[in-house]
């Protein structure tokens, strides 16, 4: 049994547009209010909007621009935020590598995905090069149920 | 201007100056803009003025992440160059926890509860500028 299940309730999801340093601090604004609002803890709070500031510069940065879409998942019992960021970018080539600590294509630390991936429950990268880019990250309130993947 | 939500940042972070350090308080959420900007302004203000310390106070920043770390980081590397000693102030328990997480644990940045703690910390480390030019005399140069 999974959570995606149709008796799965999903709050109606906020897109927001990663064009500029400025949506960056939309997004981050966004996902502090969802994570405040489904009594996220501080430390959690604080995971979360960080990911979203990692993954939404990737998106700007490498992926010359594109969106957010966050949702609250209820599945009844737990709450979760999913974060999805997707572009219309190159894509990436080597994805295993691009998740790896320190390899940078853009002048950063090259630690955004791998650090993003960290930060929350459950990380999943779709990517075709010429393609473009789609990941989503999701958060549990209060750490991950028995029941997992409801990306 | 427009007048903007009271969680928008300022056009830029103002840099203090109070005897030879400069003290810099990032407040709420930083555009990336305004962050390159800092770093700019902050070294400017250092080989303007004989300013041999930095004190960075980041106790109402609720979110770091790499780019703002990375900039941390650099502003600090850039004082050094200069002759001048950073400390980053008043870091939230939740910051470090995800800097942690993230793997950005920023070695070699100086850092300090509060800004009054840095301020003692450089009084008592001082840049090696400021132990070798006597006039600044707000330092005690006797470093153990």
């Amino acid at each position: 049994m999974t959570t995606t299940g149709p008796d799965t309730h999903r709050g109606s999801p906020t897109c927001l547009p990663i064009r500029s340093d400025m949506d960056l601090m939309w997004i981050r604004q966004e996902v502090r209010r969802l994570a405040t609002e489904v009594q996220f803890s501080l430390v959690q709070q604080t995971k979360l909007v960080t990911a979203a500031s990692e993954l939404a510069r990737n998106t700007l940065v490498h992926g010359g621009g594109g969106h957010m879409e966050a949702t609250v998942l209820h599945d009844g019992v737990h709450t979760a935020v999913r974060l999805v960021f997707a572009d219309c970018g190159p894509g990436i080539a080597d994805v295993d590598q691009a998740m790896s600590d320190g390899y940078t294509s853009g002048g950063g630390l090259g630690l955004g995905l791998g650090g993003a991936r960290r930060l929350v429950h459950e990380f999943r990268l779709e990517s075709q090069p010429g393609r473009g880019t789609t990941i989503t990250v999701l958060m549990w309130h209060g750490g991950v149920p028995p029941t997992r993947q409801a990306l | 201007m427009t007048e903007q939500p009271g969680w928008l940042p300022q056009a830029h972070v103002p840099v203090l100056r109070l005897d030879d350090v400069l003290l810099v308080a990032i407040q709420g959420d930083l555009r990336d803009e305004n962050a390159e900007r800092l770093q700019y302004d902050v070294l400017q203000h250092i080989a303007d003025s004989p300013a041999t310390g930095v004190v960075i106070d980041i106790s109402s920043v609720e979110v770091v992440d790499s780019f703002l770390g990375r900039v941390l980081a650099e502003i600090a590397a850039g004082a050094e160059l200069l002759a001048a000693r950073t400390v980053v102030a008043g870091m939230r328990p939740t910051v470090a926890i995800t800097l942690v997480e993230l793997g950005l644990t920023l070695t070699g940045l100086r850092t300090a509860l509060d800004v009054q703690s840095a301020l003692r910390m450089l009084r008592e480390h001082p840049a090696p500028a400021a132990r070798e030019h006597g006039e600044r005399g707000a330092y005690d140069y006797d470093r153990s």
